[in-house]
């Protein structure tokens, strides 16, 4: 039993890190606390959902297309709306982003309405191991997740984007002066994070339910996943992840499912007191 | 006493009489509102304007207070000893907290801060028959007539705005504050020449406390019920920041400003298109951010924006 609660966790950090990976990276390297980030998924989810309804689009078929006008439209929302705070305090970001969080929201639920929807793909026979039962749904959706984040993880090392955010992250006048154009690579990773976002919301379609309601939900984890593994750390969002899957499955048959979250903001409160670098982080981040 | 601080006392109590004396129950209920307003932008003002650090805690000082207030009133303590407790709880619960958060800075700070409240929500929750759990808890209505009662708390909201504003403008000319602008402008620094930072920042944020849990205290009798996800709500600790940033951060008068104006856009909106609210409020602060970000009094002083501009 005891197995299976920890796989349970397993796979529903999975789930976390692809929800925690572009809050990371835009926290990490651009250093704003993006609130649209919740948003952003419900967006994705809604995307999918549609794309379901309409042309019978598998969402993980949905996720090219959702990622791509991610990436534009973060870009264009860092270059043209954000950039003009960058030097601002972290009230001013973090406010920004609030407001612009408050606006998305407020129109999905008009547009959208805050009823539940989901997508619902045929069932399948949950994957059996012995006494172990697995959902294969969540399976599906977790082994996409963590593709997701290795694809995104091999973005950062092997491309010349990737090598350019890494280098702004570690030191962005260093960077500058090599030769980067920072603006630019700012409003790439501020895509990035938006497409990964979308592409969460989209993975988890069929699992979760999708309403702007739930935008809170998604931003809460991804804050403790990135608090808990390090900022900007891809293999890091993994571990925090899979931390806080497991801490969470655990609290549920140990303390009851309500007691859950509450455990899960205490570990955040004692990442943040004890080991604000995270599991993987580097010190020094502000 | 300068020239334009008479002018804000004169205006202050001008408005409150005249509410007080010829308000109906409409003007009163806005007047409470933007009393109450002010007295968190100008608590939060004094850990995010004074001393800068970018606090999100103020929802949690707010619900504390009035969760103490109601169930110290529902054991039997009479009503204004039970404020009195409430404003002691936040101010006890912030020099708690001040060991651990105030160790961190930036966003790290700002996430922690935030976190607390959810925190607590969850607690009260949790609490079973003490709290109410999630349904929350009723409070005993006052033995006065309807308009009595909104003349009561528009003046109790007022003089609780009214005591921020004395502390804050105490804080702007004490030795004091002129410790919390060292640390606001560079907390190392401020260190190395002597400034007992961390004594003086705790003591900024247990005054910051004291006066949001008194808001949430007095909140809870006024609408004679609290539940845990209106009282933590996140929008408590983020309407401070945005009237404060409305007025100018770190400004005494600001605060004041940034309420009224929050206040009547809020009317506003409420009264024209009631589904659009959220989406209004957001666009207004978005337009704020990017076009004024000195606030009302950094607009009306060029000195300040000059300033401003070249950090």
């Amino acid at each position: 039993m005891l197995l299976q609660v920890l796989l349970n966790g397993l796979l529903l950090g999975g789930i976390y890190a692809c929800i925690g990976a572009g809050f990371s990276l835009v926290w990490g390297v651009v250093n704003i606390i993006n609130i649209l980030h919740g948003s952003f998924i419900v967006l994705g989810g809604y995307g999918a959902f549609y794309a379901f309804q309409y042309w019978g689009v598998h969402p993980f078929v949905a996720v090219l297309p959702l990622g791509v006008l991610g990436y534009a439209g973060g870009y264009l929302l860092q270059q043209h709306v954000i950039r003009h705070v960058m030097a601002a305090k972290v009230l001013v970001t973090l406010t920004l982003t609030f407001g612009l969080n408050l606006l998305l929201n407020n129109l999905m639920t008009v547009g959208f309405s805050a009823d539940f929807r989901k997508v619902v793909l045929p069932s399948q026979d949950p994957i059996a191991w012995g006494a172990l039962t697995l959902p294969a749904d969540r399976v599906m959706s977790m082994a996409a997740a963590v593709a997701v984040v290795i694809l995104t993880h091999a973005l950062m090392t092997r491309t010349m984007l990737g090598r350019s955010i890494v280098a702004v992250r570690m030191d962005s006048q260093a960077a500058q002066l090599m030769g980067v154009d920072v603006q630019r690579t700012f409003a790439a990773t501020f895509g990035l994070g938006t497409a990964l976002a979308l592409v969460a919301g989209a993975i988890l379609s069929p699992i979760f339910p999708i309403s702007p309601v739930a935008a809170e939900g998604y931003l809460a984890k991804a804050f403790i996943v990135c608090v808990l593994g390090g900022l900007g750390s891809l293999p890091g969002v993994l571990a925090g992840g899979v931390l806080l899957g497991v801490v969470e499955s655990l609290g549920s048959y140990f303390v009851g499912s309500s007691h859950a979250l509450t455990l899960s903001y205490v570990l955040l409160l004692a990442f943040l007191l004890l080991r604000p670098q995270g599991l993987m982080g580097k010190k020094g981040f502000e | 006493m300068k020239a334009h601080n008479i002018a804000f006392w004169a205006i202050f109590a001008g408005v409150v009489a005249l509410l007080a004396f010829m308000g109906d129950s409409y003007w009163l209920r806005i007047g409470t509102t933007v009393a109450l307003y002010a007295a968190l932008a100008s608590s939060w003002n004094i850990i995010g304007g004074f001393t800068g650090y970018p606090s999100f805690a103020t929802a949690a000082f707010f619900g504390l207070g009035a969760y103490a207030s109601a169930i110290a009133q529902l054991h039997g303590v009479p009503m204004p000893l039970a404020w009195v407790l409430a404003a002691a709880s936040g101010g006890l619960l912030a020099l708690l907290l001040g060991f651990g958060l105030l160790r961190l800075r930036g966003h790290y700070f700002a996430v922690a801060s935030l976190v607390v409240a959810e925190v607590f929500r969850e607690l009260i929750i949790a609490g079973g028959d003490l709290t109410g759990g999630g349904m929350g808890l009723n409070l005993a209505l006052l033995p006065i007539p309807p308009l009595a009662q909104a003349r009561l708390f528009l003046l109790a909201f007022s003089a609780l705005a009214a005591l921020a504003a004395l502390l804050s403008f105490w804080i702007v000319g004490a030795r004091f504050g002129v410790a919390l602008r060292c640390i606001e402008q560079n907390e190392n620094a401020a260190a190395m020449v002597g400034v007992a930072a961390t004594r003086y920042k705790t003591f900024a944020l247990m005054l910051s406390a004291v006066f949001a849990s008194a808001g949430g205290a007095v909140y809870a009798n006024w609408l004679n019920y609290i539940d845990p996800s209106d009282v933590f709500n996140v929008l408590m600790s983020v309407k401070p920041i945005v009237m404060a940033l409305i007025g100018g951060v770190g400004t005494v008068i600001g605060p004041f400003a940034g309420a009224v104006a929050l206040a009547a856009v809020e009317e506003l909106v409420t009264k024209g298109a009631l589904d659009l609210n959220g989406a209004f409020l957001g666009l207004a602060i978005v337009l704020l951010v990017l076009f004024m970000p000195g606030g009302v009094m950094g607009f009306l002083s060029p000195a300040r924006r000059m300033r401003k501009a070249s950090e």
